[in-house]
């Protein structure tokens, strides 16, 4: 059934195809004119390419193509068996190579930012400027409870994803009509609008007889554990030596990382830019795409 | 020799059983690249139970997936598997293997009655922090079923990183859960820095040989 939910000022995308990567499908979509120069736009953990649907087309009326795409798992790329960081980048990587082998352009949101941030870390020749949407983990600081007790909560979820892991094999997510999609959802991102989150949920979930789902795969979850650190992904940034534009949004969220503009300064590039916003959260380019829009035109130009 | 067919999400997992019996129970987990034995081991000749042995994720029989994406927790999540079909067990895990059984010692202790961390390929995994990154595509696999072992299994499964304290950090997990604690012998030789953490850990036993360890969890019930 064909829904037609529109959002003020957002724009799905001009075309869209899909890139194989070792054998999976991953949903690209473009905005913009098809011969103008490209630029990347990698969304975070449990979202879809559509979060770009306000930033893409002010990007591309400055003249950009701008390329984004759905993380396996996530939206209309195919489900995996496994989802890992190493896969996520490969899999951007395999977009890249489908439109261009030039260096361009990056731009990451959350965890997008990490991984656009190690890809630029790995292969500099593919990327000529990069821009962090508020994603810049830090060292957190400990909580302050008694080691036991820290011992206990990391031994509690440990067994929690063990046994998400039991019950994966048939699971599936559940159906809801598009405002209860988005008020789940609103629990998660509670500074975004329901008008955006119904939109979003018109795209990222499919109706099925029973109703909506998101298109998230439901294996992938988020796991408190495992032996990496936060700030190992500060350190690939101060030897990056391509423009870099890093953007914080100080009211904390759930999904956010409670970065501190104190955290990020002593790691930043040579003229590498940090742009704190008081007033905004997680979602910088959902809650100010115009002036999103103008910071990233700042640092890239126009073609 | 019988092979026991698990579902782990949309992994097929193949659990063979190289001994018939009773409990006590006994779980063979194989290195990087290998699979479970096809025979019983000899140093496993005195074990008084049932013994089984999982290929992992990519491994021996177990699908291969498309795509990649390995991470050690996954593989503790095979074992998981194995355990919720076997119930409470003693582990030998090689290399990789004993890094494995190391993670579920401490994410599963009620059913895990012990590990022995023994030599074998990928023991020390991506070193003790973060590395610098190589991206590469390998050919797609065309085939619904690859060729064991999945080379991602190879490539992905030797890079992961391994702190030593994290390492210890579990340890510390396996013994202060409420169930009681998977008590922990290393006899591997070879000991990268998250091995030589475990076996610096208070309470860690250390044997010359596999079957020593095993004359104890023999005992152990």
């Amino acid at each position: 059934m064909a829904t037609t939910i529109t959002f003020p000022s957002a724009a799905r995308p001009d075309r869209r195809y899909h890139v194989d990567t070792g054998g999976l499908k991953i949903a690209t979509y473009e905005w913009g004119p098809a011969d103008a120069p490209p630029v990347f736009c990698c969304h975070g953990g449990s979202d879809v390419a559509a979060t770009w649907d306000l930033l893409a087309p002010r990007l591309s009326s400055a003249g950009w193509r701008v390329v984004a795409w759905d993380q396996r798992g996530h939206g209309d790329s195919d489900r995996a068996a496994l989802y890992s960081w190493d896969a996520d980048l490969r899999d951007a990587l395999a977009v890249f190579d489908a439109v261009s082998s030039d260096a361009v352009p990056v731009i990451g949101h959350s965890k997008g930012g990490g991984l656009m941030m190690q890809l630029a870390d790995a292969l500099p020749h593919r990327v000529s400027h990069l821009v962090n949407l508020d994603g810049l983990p830090s060292r957190r600081p400990a909580p302050d409870v008694a080691d036991h007790e820290r011992r206990r909560m990391q031994a509690a979820d440990v067994e929690a994803w063990l046994d998400h892991r039991r019950r994966t094999a048939d699971a599936q997510r559940k159906p809801g009509t598009l405002d209860e999609l988005a008020r789940r959802r609103a629990r998660m991102n509670p500074r975004l609008s329901h008008d955006w989150l119904v939109y979003l949920a018109s795209i990222g979930a499919r109706e099925d007889a029973d109703g909506w789902r998101w298109k998230l795969d439901p294996t992938m979850r988020f796991g408190g554990f495992g032996p990496w650190r936060p700030e190992w992904s500060l350190y690939r940034m101060p030897g990056l030596a391509v423009p870099f534009l890093g953007v914080l949004g100080l009211q904390q969220e759930e999904m956010g990382w409670g970065t501190t503009p104190e955290d990020v300064r002593p790691f930043l590039p040579p003229g590498g830019q940090l742009e704190v916003l008081p007033d905004a959260g997680h979602f910088v380019h959902l809650e100010q795409p115009d002036h999103i829009a103008d910071l990233v035109v700042g640092l890239i130009g126009r073609p | 020799m019988a092979i026991i067919w698990l579902q782990h999400n949309k992994i097929r997992l193949a659990l063979h059983q190289l001994r018939d019996g009773d409990d006590p129970s006994l779980l063979l987990l194989h290195a990087l690249g290998e699979r479970s034995p096809a025979t019983m081991p000899a140093w496993a000749d005195a074990w008084p139970g049932t013994i089984h042995g999982l290929d992992f994720t990519g491994h021996g029989d177990s699908t291969v997936p498309v795509g990649g994406g390995y991470s050690a927790e996954i593989l503790m999540a095979d074992v998981d598997v194995a355990l919720g079909h076997l119930g409470a067990s003693t582990i030998v895990g090689r290399g990789l293997g004993a890094y494995i059984a190391l993670l579920i010692a401490s994410g599963r202790p009620s059913l895990v009655r012990g590990v022995v961390l023994a030599d074998g390929p990928g023991m020390a995994g991506g070193g003790v922090g973060p590395v610098s990154t190589s991206l590469f595509a390998l050919a797609p696999v065309t085939a619904d079923h690859g060729t064991a072992p999945d080379p991602w299994a190879l490539i992905e499964l030797a890079r992961d990183a391994r702190p030593a304290d994290y390492a210890a950090s579990i340890v510390r997990l396996a013994f202060t859960a409420d169930a009681p604690g998977a008590p922990i012998t290393v006899c591997a030789r070879f000991r990268p820095p998250w091995l030589e953490a475990v076996a610096g850990e208070p309470g860690v036993a250390e044997t010359h040989t596999i079957d020593e360890a095993l004359a104890f969890y023999a005992r152990v019930r």
